[in-house]
């Protein structure tokens, strides 16, 4: 299928990979299209390697096995470049987004020889400041990837997200508006681009 | 109503909108959301059902088995070891020809323990008088589950019903669905008469002890229902197919007119099987895929029919007999051939056991190994496995 976009999501348990992916599902869902959101399941534990999956085309897909070459990689947590091989498969003509500080061209050397582009986006500091805890980074993580690969127009993105968000967190609404200003940042602070 | 929907949760979905009399359930992975969310539709109010939160899997089938005697409608969801603790009550309830349904969310058989896919639960009991019915996706665990109520209480059935669907690939995954309204759900399953229930005012006894001189006609009965199950699917697949559009066979043909290769399989590693198949059918490869919707009873003549011009046919097992000669599928696959004129060459993949991933180069794979056995002539080694280091 010409079409269709493949992402893998690498995380550590209890970081919200899974969850974001499954938002990122929701999005593309709410925009027309056929999406497939999953994880890789094994004996849960907090902290150990996680990795998570979408597919997001104009139709069904019918594969139902893991993603081995995606078009695009999360990388929710930095410390797994050097625990995970994350660009494994991954597509030249994609890219790898990274939960950094750094630059893109300061990660380069941990990537493999990955030679398609590499974006970074401090989303454990947007995280800090704008939720208080840093390790809430899978919103601003979420917004990164819709703002690299472009599945999703920004502006739908955004009003999918606040509808979402009201929803999950309708007995909490004080924590609405930080998580939306997450998401913002998340779209605006990507380096790499 | 197009949504977004896991496999446990359109399960749920479509346990809820038939609103049983009575649910028994234990947890066990990964069938353990339905009953969270079922739990959550009982308590909000939503379905008006009798949930009986028990102690064990052999209770809720036991809980199942007497709310079906009382005249209930009543089901309930298990994986692996649960569906194994099962086990006794199983032959209870289709013996009993008691009406009832069980979602299957398949994973494999333990040990070592393994929470992840296969088919060792439901493959085992497949003899155990039940009918079965096997889901790709979402959308089918959804459709086959809201039709196997009207094929178990059919009065020339009264047979229970599994509905499998493979734990985590597709019961965890979110995928688009096309739900069904309510109302037009309630319409199409009906409302369940039973012809006789211990609680209808006439004497009644269920499950007492049956001699010499009743238990083989009783057997046989079971054995007859099973056999006319066949033509109720049939018919229950067609009304479900007016009212939605979404026709559903005994099995489903891919790519079967002119293929002389074919992969038999079943769940959710079909439609990954069909992107293989589009792969070869585009380089000008006459294959096929079959996918199995109905094991139990098991479509004979029907599937023999549609291998009867193929030339080599590869059956994949994600469940191994541990029997020295293959996998249940493939046993009963090449059983329904032995009466073809030209009966094709059979061979047997185990595949995809404890959650190993199955991709589409597994099925490349083995349509390879096809094309290597029509050249040949010959199948050599039918107990193939597919997957597994250190064998491929």
């Amino acid at each position: 299928m010409s079409n269709m976009v493949e992402i893998r999501w690498h995380g550590r348990g209890g970081q919200g990979a899974k969850t974001a992916s499954l938002l990122l599902a929701d999005a593309a869902f709410a925009q027309g299209k056929y999406v497939q959101g999953f994880p890789e399941y094994g004996p849960e534990r907090m902290g150990a390697p996680i990795a998570a999956y979408n597919r997001i085309s104009d139709e069904r897909s019918s594969l139902h096995s893991n993603i081995y070459e995606p078009d695009f990689v999360v990388v929710v947590d930095a410390t797994l470049l050097s625990a995970v091989a994350v660009t494994g498969g991954l597509k030249e003509t994609g890219g790898i987004v990274i939960n950094s500080e750094k630059a893109p061209a300061e990660l380069v050397d941990q990537l493999e020889g990955y030679k398609g582009k590499v974006y970074t986006i401090d989303a454990s500091s947007i995280a800090g400041e704008e939720l208080g805890n840093r390790s809430l980074s899978n919103t601003a993580m979420l917004a990164a990837i819709v703002k690299v690969t472009g599945v999703i127009p920004e502006a739908a993105f955004m009003k999918e997200m606040e509808a979402s968000i009201k929803d999950t967190f309708s007995s909490k609404p004080h924590v609405i508006a930080p998580n939306m200003k997450a998401i913002e940042r998340g779209l605006k602070e990507v380096k790499g681009l | 109503m197009r949504k977004l929907l896991s496999g446990n949760e359109a399960t749920a979905t479509a346990m809820k909108q038939i609103n049983p009399d009575v649910v028994a359930a234990y947890p066990i992975t990964p069938s353990t959301e339905v009953v969270h969310y079922f739990a959550q539709y009982v308590a909000d109010g939503d379905v008006d059902t009798q949930f009986v939160a028990v102690e064990s899997e052999h209770s809720a089938m036991s809980a199942c088995i007497g709310a079906s005697a009382a005249g209930g409608r009543t089901g309930t969801v298990t994986s692996a070891c649960g569906l194994a603790l099962m086990w006794e009550l199983l032959y209870v309830a289709s013996g009993q020809r008691l009406p009832m349904t069980l979602a299957v969310i398949n994973r494999a058989l333990s040990g070592p323990i393994n929470i992840n896919n296969d088919h060792s639960d439901s493959m085992g009991a497949r003899d155990s008088g039940w009918i079965q019915l096997y889901s790709e996706n979402n959308q089918e665990a959804y459709d086959n589950y809201i039709m196997s109520w009207k094929i178990s209480e059919h009065k020339d059935v009264l047979l229970p019903t599994m509905v499998c669907q493979d734990g985590f690939i597709t019961s965890h995954a979110v995928e688009n669905i096309e739900l069904l309204e309510d109302a037009k759900v309630k319409s199409f399953v009906g409302e369940f008469t039973p012809n006789r229930h211990l609680l209808d005012g006439k004497a009644l006894s269920v499950g007492p002890y049956d001699t010499p001189q009743f238990y083989f006609e009783h057997q046989y009965q079971r054995a007859q229902a099973m056999i006319k199950a066949k033509d109720v699917v049939a018919q229950v697949s067609a009304e479900f197919g007016k009212l939605t559009g979404r026709n559903y066979s005994f099995f489903e043909e891919y790519q079967m007119k002119d293929a002389e290769k074919v992969i038999v399989v079943l769940n959710s590693s079909a439609g990954t099987a069909r992107v293989a198949c589009d792969q070869l059918r585009a380089k000008g490869e006459k294959v096929g895929v079959l996918k199995i919707r109905l094991f139990r009873p098991f479509p004979m003549e029907e599937i023999a029919q549609a291998l009867s011009h193929v030339k080599a046919v590869a059956v994949m097992d994600k469940c191994d007999s541990f029997n020295g000669m293959g996998g249940p599928v493939f046993v009963d696959v090449r059983t329904a051939c032995y009466e073809l004129a030209n009966r094709p060459m059979i061979i047997n993949y185990i595949y995809g056991l404890g959650g190993r991933d199955v991709t589409v180069e597994n099925f490349l794979h083995v349509y390879e190994n096809l094309d290597k056995v029509v050249k040949s002539g010959k199948t050599d080694n039918v107990y193939r496995h597919v997957g597994v280091r250190g064998v491929n």
